[in-house]
């Protein structure tokens, strides 16, 4: 796994307040772009102007130098050149909030969230953080344009209102070309007003993943631990697709999902035919998910069937579904069709006696948080 | 965790629930099917079925739980509910917006075989009594083109449509040309026994991709005895037809079709094998209709619902095995009703439309130049019944003919919904209004239910279909894909 975010030791201080800086290894650039930039330092050099530096030694800062400078510890070796990161030189903490060489971008641009989901990843906060907002814009700014996608998540980025179709606007002006992914409940566009500002955007490639987690509204309900959130949830697919904006269905199956997975695919594929893909995901052991470990855990490979029903339910439609966060020895065969390799680069792992599987290069794998707390008792190597 | 509520915490406060507009009927001894507007279904036990409608089924019961899920019932915690139903119920019925897709041009009424069950041919050379002619056919493909449907499907039927292959050139031509404006998603087919394909026919239809649709009863044998013609080959002329024409317009751009008859009733097997054996993905294993010569000759009476029921679920039974064996193949009867069953997407087949497909689901264009509102409906005419006939392509107008009495009376009369003993019937979304046959059969456009063979026939087809599925996992699964073909 690894480390987007941490305390660096700081070795000089200059610039006080924090700010997002893009990586170079070139000394040589105007003075002007130098100001936007954090050079990672290598033998020999002596940058002046540059806004931060990030050096592997720990060493004396030379006279003369201008900058903000930081320790860069081994377990950021992986930045590189044209990645964007935040930079606190009052605390030392940096976050890595994008990596030029990934296609696993996702900005986070709030922790706030009127769902509180059984198996949250992300628990969500009651503290005001629209500096998140304010960061994701300029970050957007300095993204280069041939990125081919990125994400929006939360937290529920909707809560926004306005401000979230501005940052999307803006989106589209800066990364024209770049495919955009947004998780939300959804809840927001029951508003029909709210769903045509966003399709006014009219964003070239703009995706909106939301969760349906049951057919029966108590069920979806109590899982989102949200009253009324099923009945907006709906009515907000409804919304978009009739302003033919692209939506995607999100199942995380877990305990409390598996029993009816079956039946809510057929009620997607009979009440939401419509919609773009259908993503049905293994559990994140991460955030809420641990203190609720008992009453979501089921073996992936227990509801295999289950889930090959629930797979063949959507083939059968002409619906686009897509089996996400899953590892190939818990699945048949049969939903190979389906299978993805999903989970996100930096929390990507796999264990150790999957070294010796013949089809490693096509499986999954674990998240991370699987890997350290919770995964099938049936991970196997195919020989 | 004490900051996460439980499931009960999510239930509605109230225990009342309000009923949707749902029907049933008995399935078997002990069960009871429930079907929606939308014409999805449920089974129920009976004790279920009495606490629902007495409204005391429990809100934690499994049985309300799919209810609520499938739109039979509605309480406060699914207010949605309404609009999800009615946004189904509104595409079902999405296609009578389009109007008339299918035009059937009866070019000849001419055909080479004598078949004594066939509705509507005559062994005959005299082309001026029983071709259509450029005048009518032109007349025709401008009513044709009248219809507000952004997809037109021409379909040359006979007779033996080949015997004018001349005249069918002559309208396919005219009608892409006029179509380069139009821009309509135009499409033809050829209803052929295939006795008289060649290659220059089979390269003017792959030049203007039209599909063919074939005769094909069964093995040899059944075959040639169902469909006699001179030299007693209608088998090795059929089969030897459907090669040449895959290989010059491929695979899928041939269908055949089979006729039951009282021979076939015993062999479904071997029918089934015979589609089979020449490469089809399907087949649809059809009753005899009761019109021209069949009714006449008395083949129809020959034999009764029930031994055609019998003949049709050894038929699905021998098709699953087949699928369960790994070979796929479908009844396509089955896939018209499945669909209704799964989807919002009415199949467009003119017997199982309500409103009628009269008129709606095709009109047909006779080698006389007169218009009738379905291919029953010239056959009745040929029976001296000439009740579904509209007018004349060269004396009416688009308006007259398509809100002529004859037309709409019936389709009003008709409409299932509304019918007594239909209206109360829980197959009805998945049935049709039928104004022909029970013309035909009873002498008005409704008829008393109870002694419909229409009825009987369909009402145990969507019964056996259920019951499978109930029953059998693999069925079910199977029946999906075949709804969503």
């Amino acid at each position: 796994m690894l480390k987007l975010s941490g305390r660096l030791p700081v070795l000089q201080n200059l610039n006080g307040a924090p700010y997002l800086a893009t990586v170079t290894k070139d000394e040589h650039l105007a003075p002007d772009q130098k100001q936007t930039r954090a050079l990672l330092m290598s033998e020999g050099m002596n940058p002046i102007g540059f806004k931060a530096i990030l050096t592997k030694e720990h060493r004396r800062v030379s006279p003369g130098q201008d900058s903000d400078v930081f320790q860069l510890r081994e377990e950021f070796e992986y930045l590189c050149d044209g990645d964007i990161i935040r930079l606190d030189p009052s605390s030392g903490s940096m976050r890595c909030l994008y990596r030029r060489n990934s296609d696993h971008n996702t900005i986070l641009l709030t922790e706030q969230c009127d769902h509180y989901c059984l198996m949250c990843s992300q628990p969500p906060k009651r503290i005001a953080d629209s500096w998140l907002l304010t960061e994701a814009t300029e970050l957007i700014s300095r993204i280069p344009q041939e990125t081919t996608c990125l994400g929006f998540s939360g937290g529920e980025p909707t809560l926004y209102g306005r401000a979230f179709i501005d940052l999307l606007t803006h989106t589209k002006t800066c990364l024209p070309m770049t495919a955009i992914d947004v998780l939300s409940n959804g809840r927001a566009f029951k508003d029909i007003s709210f769903a045509r500002q966003y399709a006014a955007i009219q964003h070239p490639d703009l995706l909106i993943g939301i969760p349906i987690y049951s057919d029966d509204p108590v069920r979806h309900n109590y899982v989102v631990q949200s009253q009324g959130a099923f009945d907006e949830t709906i009515r907000g697919i409804l919304n978009l697709k009739s302003l033919n904006q692209r939506v995607e269905i999100r199942i995380v199956i877990h305990r409390q999902t598996v029993g009816r997975l079956v039946k809510t695919c057929e009620f997607i594929a009979r009440n939401l035919l419509f919609v773009d893909h259908v993503a049905l995901m293994g559990l994140e052991i991460t955030g809420f998910t641990r203190p609720n470990l008992e009453v979501l855990w089921i073996d992936p490979y227990e509801y295999r069937d289950v889930l090959s029903e629930a797979v063949g339910v959507l083939n059968s439609y002409g619906m686009h579904a897509s089996v996400y966060n899953h590892q190939l020895c818990t699945v048949n065969s049969d939903i190979g069709s389906n299978y993805r390799k999903s989970i996100s680069d930096w929390k990507n792992e796999y264990l150790d006696e999957c070294r010796a599987c013949s089809r490693i290069q096509d499986c999954g794998g674990f998240f991370s948080s699987s890997k350290n707390h919770k995964h099938s008792k049936y991970i196997k190597p195919f020989r | 965790m004490s900051q996460f509520q439980t499931i009960e915490r999510y239930q509605p406060t109230r225990s009342t629930y309000q009923l949707l507009p749902f029907r049933f009927t008995p399935l078997d001894e002990h069960q009871y099917v429930l079907t929606n507007l939308a014409g999805e279904y449920i089974v129920l036990n009976r004790p279920s079925l009495h606490d629902l409608l007495a409204h005391r089924l429990s809100n934690v019961d499994p049985a309300y739980i799919d209810l609520r899920a499938r739109h039979f019932l509605m309480d406060e915690s699914a207010a949605i509910t309404p609009t999800l139903l009615s946004l189904k119920l509104r595409t079902r019925y999405q296609r009578l917006a389009e109007f008339t897709g299918l035009h059937l041009f009866v070019v000849t009424l001419r055909c080479e075989h004598s078949c004594p069950y066939c509705q509507v041919s005559r062994r005959s050379q005299d082309t001026q009594r029983y071709d259509m002619t450029p005048e009518a056919a032109n007349a025709a493909l401008t009513l044709a083109f009248r219809s507000p449907s952004q997809h037109i499907k021409i379909e040359f039927q006979g007779g033996e449509p080949l015997l004018n292959f001349p005249l069918i050139q002559t309208i396919v031509l005219e009608a892409e040309s006029r179509n380069q404006t139009l821009g309509k998603d135009l499409a033809f087919v050829i209803a052929t026994n295939l006795a008289l394909i060649n290659d220059d026919i089979l390269s003017f239809c792959r030049d203007h991709a039209i599909l063919l649709s074939t005769s094909l009863d069964g093995p040899k044998d059944l075959h040639n005895a169902n469909r006699p013609r001179p030299g007693g080959d209608s088998y090795e002329r059929t089969v030897r037809g459907i090669t040449l024409a895959r290989e010059v317009l491929g695979h899928d751009r041939v269908s055949a079709l089979m006729t039951t008859t009282e021979a076939s009733l015993s062999r479904v097997h071997d029918i089934i094998d015979e589609y089979v054996a020449q490469s089809f993905n399907g087949i649809f294993l059809r009753p005899l209709s009761p019109y021209g010569f069949a009714l006449k000759t008395r083949s129809y009476h020959a034999y009764n619902t029930e031994r055609w029921l019998t003949f049709y679920r050894q038929g699905l039974d021998y098709i699953i095995e087949l699928n369960r064996r790994g070979h796929d193949f479908a009844e396509y009867y089955a896939s018209i009703i499945l669909k209704k069953m799964f989807t919002s997407d009415d199949p467009g087949y003119v017997d199982l439309m309500s409103p009628a497909g009269i008129g709606i689901g095709a009109a047909v264009y006779n080698y006389d130049g007169s218009v009738y509102a379905s291919d029953e409906s010239r056959m009745l005419a040929e029976m001296g019944k000439d009740t579904f006939k509209l007018g004349h392509v060269l004396t009416h107008t688009y308006e007259d003919l398509f809100t002529s009495p004859a037309l709409l009376d019936p389709l009003e009369e008709s409409f299932a919904y509304s019918n007594p003993m239909c209206h109360d019937c829980a197959f009805e979304p998945y049935c049709g209004a039928e104004p022909v046959y029970h013309y035909a059969m009873h002498g008005d456009f409704v008829a008393r239910k109870p002694e419909s063979e229409f009825c009987r026939r369909n009402m145990e087809t969507f019964r056996y279909l259920i019951l499978k599925m109930e029953n059998d996992p693999f069925a079910k699964r199977l029946f999906l894909q075949w709804a969503n073909r």
